[in-house]
């Protein structure tokens, strides 16, 4: 019994690190410790599991752990920060069929009662949509598979066909669990659930997708936990479950929708097709050279990067932009939009690897106040997220969105390859403003060829 | 009771994780996700009973698939993160 206790103490210590650790995670300064302390839980929980009676045999620990460990740590150093998006996603269902094989390894080894039948099902079932959910998420994000919404005429009946089924399956399967045929449906109908809830979602949603998806792996994990009565399983994976639903609140907030209208808007743009207003006027290019007369002159500039910063990999460019117009004596400020990207604090990401100091990114609500004091507004590969027409266009599928109001600054200079619409298809009033001006081109070429302009 | 005791600290997590995550600045979310991502990969522990138990071949094969992903997940996401707060800096002339 001695080392029962031990382990449950030390599971006990283990718990306190995360908490710590996520406590720490919530300031940048100690954020770095946090995620260590963190990993020593992990790491204190692992090793004492390894003390366990009930494993006999290490063989088979050690190959897994091997394995696990060289593809983890080389992805984890070799990827590039603007796919950190797809990367998250990908080691979140990771997470997701662990959590499956976990809870289907219970099944054998002990008699199950219903109520551990039941957390089986459970954990099966979320582990099988975390996983499926996670790589369609990943296939969306690393643009292996179109990134719009896929939608298909009697989606939703067929959806709700698949949770009816699921559900009868589950429970024939928890009143006869030696009738293998049920648990293989039970797998394969929750996996099918996974793709079938990702895949009409579209590309722009995916920041909260991803935060939905996380909190699910946690919940897998929590329902592991409880199909073999392990207690640090629960409370991590309780804690994950709980951040991640935060987190896909905020996300939701920013976008003014509701979590069923991100979740299953996808079906009704098939039947809607938008009601938009066309939007008349002429937008205005502009080179490089007289952007630069107009940040030469500027004194104070806001930057406002999107998805399209990340796809031309302009963070560098940018902050090298910053440097040159500071020298020049202007304030330049970044303004970030919570969804902005593709993953929450996607943005923040690429400018801290650029070195951009984190005490210059400023939320959406610290800079619109003080939006007309700006001389210029950049908007880099941004769209949706600086659209007025969710101010002004009652008729508009964003309309009520916060969004960043880059329009109210004296010049606004929008960088952009070409005039199509942004990801949601909806036009943008902004390019016909008196005061906006178009860079058409790739995002990290303009910026270069306005920093030689400097030069 | 064994089940009201665990549904109690299934409570008490819950609640906790919110008001721990509630007041993260944005600027930390994608290390955060990432972060408790890596802690999600917990389910290694159970992971690790079910390779090691010898009850079954096919758990053995299970268990040793899942120890495999978690531990992508766990060290992938603990590796990751480290990566991306090292880059979160303050200059100090700011």
């Amino acid at each position: 019994m001695g080392t029962e206790l031990l382990v449950n103490l030390s599971y006990v210590a283990a718990a306190v690190l995360f908490i710590f650790g996520l406590k720490m995670l919530g300031s940048p300064a100690t954020a770095r410790k946090g995620n260590f302390v963190s990993a020593v839980g992990m790491f204190i929980a692992v090793v004492v599991t390894l003390l366990d009676q009930s494993i006999i045999d290490y063989k088979w620990i050690a190959v897994g752990i091997a394995v696990g460990g060289i593809i983890g740590a080389v992805v984890a150093r070799s990827v590039a920060m603007t796919s950190m998006p797809e990367m998250v996603a990908l080691f979140n269902g990771f997470g997701g069929i662990a959590s499956l094989l976990v809870g289907w390894a219970a099944l054998y080894g002990m008699d199950a009662s219903t109520f551990q039948m039941v957390t089986i099902v459970l954990s099966i079932l979320i582990g099988g949509i975390t996983f499926t959910g996670s790589l369609i998420a990943y296939g969306k994000l690393s643009e292996r598979m179109p990134g719009r919404p896929l939608v298909f005429a009697g989606q939703r009946f067929f959806n709700i066909a698949l949770i009816i089924a699921i559900i009868a399956c589950s429970v024939l399967f928890a009143m006869n669990p030696d009738v293998s045929l049920y648990l293989y449906l039970v797998i394969g109908l929750s996996c099918l659930l996974g793709v079938m809830l990702v895949i009409p979602i579209g590309g722009a949603d995916m920041p909260v997708v991803i935060s939905l998806l996380n909190s699910y792996s946690g919940l897998a994990a929590c329902a592991a936990g409880f199909a073999i009565n392990n207690i640090i399983l629960i409370v991590a994976g309780s804690l994950v479950g709980a951040s991640g639903i935060i987190l896909t609140q905020i996300m939701c907030k920013a976008m003014n929708r509701s979590l069923s209208n991100v979740l299953f808007s996808g079906f009704s743009a098939v039947a809607g097709g938008g009601g938009a207003a066309k939007i008349e006027g002429e937008a205005k290019a502009m080179s490089a050279d007289d952007a630069y007369y107009v940040l030469e002159a500027a004194s104070s500039v806001v930057i406002v990067p999107g998805y399209g910063m990340a796809v031309a990999q302009a963070q560098h460019v940018v902050k090298e932009l910053q440097e040159i117009l500071e020298k020049n004596g202007a304030e330049v400020v970044y303004a970030i939009h919570p969804v902005a990207g593709r993953m929450p604090g996607h943005m923040n990401v690429l400018l801290a690897e650029a070195d951009v100091s984190y005490d210059l990114l400023l939320e959406m609500d610290a800079v619109n106040p003080r939006m007309e004091t700006f001389d210029v507004a950049i908007v880099i590969g941004a769209n949706d997220v600086v659209n007025p027409a969710a101010r002004e266009m009652e008729g508009s599928p964003i309309y009520g969105m916060p969004v960043i109001n880059v329009d109210m600054a004296r010049n606004v200079f929008v960088m952009k390859r070409s005039m199509a619409s942004g990801f949601a298809g909806i036009d943008n009033p902004l390019f016909f403003k008196e005061n906006t001006r178009m860079l058409f081109g790739d995002a990290k070429e303009m910026l270069s060829n306005i920093i030689k302009a400097f030069s | 009771m064994e089940i009201v005791f665990l549904a109690f600290i299934l409570m008490l997590s819950i609640f906790l994780g919110f008001e721990l995550i509630n007041k993260v600045p944005a600027t930390l979310h994608t290390p955060l996700m990432s972060g408790s991502n890596a802690i999600s990969g917990i389910t290694l522990v159970g992971a690790l009973t079910s390779a090691g138990a010898e009850h079954t071949q096919l758990a053995t094969v299970l268990g040793t698939a899942a120890v495999a992903f978690a531990t992508i997940n766990v060290i992938g996401g603990y590796m990751v993160t480290d990566r991306m707060l090292a880059m979160f800096k303050k200059k100090e002339d700011a």
